[in-house]
């Protein structure tokens, strides 16, 4: 994943569902299709949640990296 | 898009619709929506666009709260019996959100004062109980060119159809003018099911949301009438009368009317 260029990132690791994802489409609405956010989370409810419900908005989970109990996102803007 | 963490966990359940987001919310925020009585229908409607985060709510009644009120119009409470319905209502509005902007108009509007009320308003919505209020409501939204939210209801019906000015039937279309005084029982008369006003008032103020948001299909040009006995949805469809006095081909219609109100209805 390091050859992906990231527009921004954004740490969610002190939300709770839902804000873990309404924090994650609030940023994407800002960015322009295409581009790429990451997503620093949690393991465990927001690992399983905020991908699926980000590929139900149309966006594309390009790369994943654990660090820790860390995990980052690469998620790409969709249309 | 500038929302306080307040507000983004406030309209969280909002911005996770995929038809919302946070840019819906941001038209929301921005959306002004007139309610011309604070009554069986404006109050929940009122209730629900606040908590919904409509910007600016403006609300029209001359009346104060009677004890009558009460079985149906819950956004007044019984300690509020003899007060202006407005101020009655913007306390609640602004208990449920400290966000709203309320305006009031503690008057009966009438042909003198509705444009100038209904000017600055994105969406109206009639919440009146008779004939002569909601013609002059109609007349008034079509010569203003605002989208206007019709409701209705009496005994266990109601109704309920989104008027677009210069796009869909206006009231006008379908109800060529008041029926004569006396021939149609107001609610006083006829009754109401406290509950009926709920239900219509509220989809009203879902028209109004989507009208802001710009989603969906409103009811254009589509009559929607319930009755709750049969518990039965009935879809009219609608369209545009060449010959309305008000939109038609050869309006006949130019200026506003202040129809008479039997006097049962003016107490």
């Amino acid at each position: 994943m390091s050859d992906i260029k990231v527009d921004a990132v954004l740490d969610i690791t002190n939300e709770v569902c839902p804000m873990t994802f309404v924090k994650t489409k609030l940023k994407l609405e800002t960015m322009e299709p295409g581009q790429h956010l990451e997503v620093v989370l949690c393991d465990g409810e927001p690992l399983r949640n905020v991908p699926r419900s980000l590929k139900e908005e149309g966006h594309k989970i390009v790369g994943t990296k654990k660090e820790g109990n860390r995990f980052h996102l690469i998620v790409e803007k969709g249309m | 898009m500038n929302f306080t963490e307040e507000q983004i966990n406030r309209y969280s359940r909002h911005i996770i619709l995929p038809e919302v987001g946070g840019k819906g919310q941001q038209k929301i925020s921005n959306g002004k929506v007139l309610i011309i009585g604070a009554g069986g229908l404006g109050a929940p409607a009122a209730l629900y666009l606040a908590a919904g985060g409509v910007g600016t709510i403006g609300i029209a009644d001359g009346d104060e709260v009677d004890l009558t009120n009460l079985q149906r119009q819950i956004i007044h409470h019984t300690p509020d019996v003899g007060r202006p319905k407005v101020i009655s209502a913007r306390e609640k509005i602004q208990q449920i959100n400290p966000d709203v902007n309320v305006i009031t108009y503690q008057t009966r509007v009438d042909s003198r004062n509705i444009l100038e009320i209904m000017k600055d308003y994105d969406v109206v919505m009639d919440g009146t109980d008779n004939f002569a209020a909601k013609f002059l409501i109609n007349d008034a939204a079509v010569m203003a060119g605002k989208p206007l939210i019709h409701g209705g209801i009496l005994r266990f019906v109601g109704q309920i159809f989104t008027i677009v000015p210069g796009e869909t039937a206006c009231y006008r279309c379908v109800f060529l003018s008041p029926p004569p005084p006396n021939a149609v029982p107001t609610c006083k008369e006829a009754g109401v099911l406290g509950a009926i006003a709920g239900q219509i008032g509220v989809l009203q103020a879902i028209e109004a949301l989507k009208l802001i948001i710009g989603i969906g299909k409103p009811l254009k040009n589509r009559l929607l009438t319930y009755d709750a006995l049969k518990l039965k949805w009935r879809e009219i469809g609608l369209k545009k009368n060449p010959d309305c006095p008000l939109c038609g081909e050869n309006p006949k219609i130019r200026s506003l009317i202040d129809y008479e109100q039997t006097v049962c209805e003016l107490k």
